[in-house]
């Protein structure tokens, strides 16, 4: 459960100018909801991205994740809430290059400090969650095609068991067809109870969720349960 | 951050770009084996010095006279060159606690005449204690004795420099050719009855290339002067006793000598450290001078360490914000480039103390300096290149801590 209450985020431009990305934004997401945030480049829904994916703090307002209040904590709190409760899904995959499959789906557990037993049980539980063979597994990561990439980091935000999946344009790198499939994988484990926060500014993408928030000049414009959830139609893995 | 996942990190940053890591690393290795190999000659310099001072005696005390006292005004002699020290003396000392054995002495410089041959060496007349005082041991025959002292023989000892120049013309001359021949020393005839065995070393008062003839007889037909000596030496009883027979001589001598101050003393009583003392304050500036110069090597491959660790930071930056984007802290960040900067610094230190190593043995090969390791100077050399990288890795770690996890995922 999350809850975002009169949300503000202004940043200083210079000495006395300053612009709001984000005007008094209220809203909440329920457990298990697969939600799209959407609007077009400069609407402020990287800045939301940026406050619900505990990478920043607004200047004003209050946001509530698992009961917690993280909007006045320090940065290495904010690393520890990132740790335990997000799983981060980005538009450039940010896989480290020269390191296994395993190792790079592994990493988080390694920053949470989990024992190596453990560490390797939940990595290997992840992989297989987002359906990654294991021949895959002592790959190099840039040995792999994009769609492949994506569902490695996909793995990765999975392995410490978030309570939120915060998803940056995950498709923005892919052609329609991968792009596709990593949706269809968002649903699969919105099926499995998931949360999953979807930021792009496609409509078709945006349209893989069932509700969907529209983000206009740093206000919320529309906030709309989707009832013509788009399902991708393969049922083969690839 | 677990640690055995920190080191998997470092080590594996390392080999990503093994050629610059590689060439970061020999700036180290240089600086560091540059450093050993000349800590390595200061310590063999002083090492051979000090074993050559040990060679003279064991718990040795050396009265010379110092400078002439005048009365009004006058030319001031030189150290040593004053006429102070009696026989006497000597034997006053001899009678002084602790002091195990006094040895008064006459020396000069004579040309020897052996029938064709010739060489040019130092004559010292002394007493049957010399031997026990400076260490002397001999190889055959016999040393002076007391007999020859009492009845002043003209009878010589020689050093084995000595023999060879005189005997050893075409072949290496073993002492049985010398004892019984007679050389000529200032027109006077002198037998030889004894060959030392070799102290070693050159130069610095080589004790093999000299003569040893009794006290009486030097006085008599060298230097035509019985009233003084030039030097006595003294052998304490124990190391522990030094200092003490040092003013016990010291206040003797004042008193024989009828001087109230004792800065007005016309002699000077060392001891064996005093010198050691005064050879170790040389070498250790020797050795400073040397291994500051090699360190400024060491800044310089630090300074290396540094640029390639901001590099390195700017490359990873998207890397450092999705590592922070993950949970990792500032902490963990700046641990893991100060370790791999750390790492490098020490491989570094490791390889360049084994290369200092290597050229110690080279210089000692080529160049027949004398050179020496101590532990100590590899523990501090790795130390210090550990240290190089704590200081030139600090700098690029904390900048890699600091980023923004927003924007360092934004950077291109």
């Amino acid at each position: 459960m999350i809850e975002l209450r009169n949300i503000t985020k202004i940043y200083k431009l210079g000495d006395n100018v300053e612009t709001a990305a984000l005007k008094n934004v209220s809203f909440a997401i329920k457990d298990g909801e697969f939600v799209s945030i959407m609007g077009p480049s400069g609407s402020g829904k990287s800045t939301l991205m940026h406050i619900i994916g505990a990478l920043d703090t607004p200047t004003s307002g209050e946001y509530v994740l698992d009961g917690k209040d993280v909007s006045k904590l320090s940065e290495d709190e904010l690393a520890d809430i990132r740790n335990e409760k997000i799983g981060f899904v980005f538009q450039q995959f940010n896989l480290l290059p020269r390191a296994t499959v395993f190792r790079n789906v592994m990493l988080p557990l390694v920053y949470a400090g989990t024992a190596k037993e453990k560490r390797e049980k939940e990595t290997k539980r992840a992989l297989t969650a987002a359906a990654l063979p294991e021949a895959w597994w002592q790959h190099h990561s840039n040995q792999l095609s994009g769609g492949q990439m994506q569902r490695v980091a996909i793995a990765r935000a999975l392995v410490n068991n978030p309570s939120l999946i915060l998803a940056d344009e995950p498709t923005g790198n892919l052609d329609s067809k991968t792009g596709e499939m990593v949706l269809s994988t968002f649903q699969n484990l919105h099926k499995e109870g998931r949360t999953v926060v979807l930021i792009t500014h496609e409509p078709y993408v945006a349209e893989h969720a069932e509700r969907i928030i529209h983000i206009h000049d740093g206000e919320i414009a529309d906030d709309d349960i989707n009832h013509e959830c788009r399902v991708y139609s393969h049922t083969t893995t690839p | 951050m677990i640690i055995s996942e920190l080191f998997h990190e470092a080590s594996s940053a390392i080999t990503i770009n093994k050629a610059r890591s590689g060439l970061t690393i020999l700036g180290i290795v240089i600086g560091i084996g540059s450093v050993i190999a000349m800590i390595s000659i200061g310590q063999g310099a002083q090492s051979s010095i000090n074993s050559r001072i040990q060679s003279i005696g064991s718990n040795l005390v050396m009265v010379t006279p110092g400078q002439q006292r005048n009365i009004g005004y006058g030319v001031r002699g030189g150290m040593g060159s004053a006429q102070t020290l009696t026989p006497d003396d000597a034997s006053a000392i001899a009678q002084l606690d602790g002091v195990a054995a006094a040895a008064s002495q006459i020396s000069g410089r004579y040309q020897i005449i052996y029938k064709g041959t010739n060489t040019n060496t130092s004559v010292v007349g002394t007493l049957p204690t010399y031997a026990q005082v400076r260490n002397v041991e001999i190889d055959q025959g016999s040393f002076i004795n007391d007999a020859d002292v009492t009845a002043s023989n003209r009878i010589a000892v020689i050093g084995p420099t000595v023999l060879q120049e005189l005997f050893g013309r075409n072949a290496t001359a073993t002492p049985d050719e010398a004892i019984g021949k007679t050389i000529r020393i200032k027109s006077n005839n002198f037998k030889i009855v004894g060959v030392t065995k070799s102290k070693g070393g050159t130069g610095f008062g080589n004790q093999d290339n000299i003569i040893y003839v009794p006290l009486t007889a030097g006085q008599h037909f060298l230097l035509g002067n019985t009233a003084y000596v030039s030097e006595i030496d003294v052998e304490a009883q124990s190391q522990e006793s030094m200092s003490q027979v040092q003013q016990e001589i010291t206040s003797l001598l004042l008193s024989r000598h009828n001087i109230s101050d004792s800065s007005q003393a016309d002699f000077t009583v060392q001891t064996q450290s005093d010198i050691v003392a005064a050879a170790s304050s040389v070498t250790d500036t020797f050795t400073i001078l040397l291994a500051s110069i090699a360190g400024i090597s060491l800044v310089v491959g630090g300074i290396g360490i540094m640029n390639m660790m901001l590099t390195t930071v700017t490359e990873r930056t998207r890397e450092i914000g999705l590592r922070k984007a993950i949970g990792a802290k500032r902490s963990d960040i700046s641990t893991q480039f100060l370790l791999e900067s750390v790492m490098l610094t020490f491989i570094g230190g490791v390889v360049g103390v084994a290369l200092g190593w290597v050229f110690s043995l080279l210089i000692t090969q080529f160049a027949g300096i004398t050179t020496s390791i101590s532990l100590w100077s590899v523990f501090l050399a790795v130390g210090v290149s550990a240290l190089v990288g704590i200081v030139f890795g600090y700098y690029p770690a904390r900048r890699a801590a600091g980023l923004n996890p927003i924007e360092a995922l934004r950077y291109e």
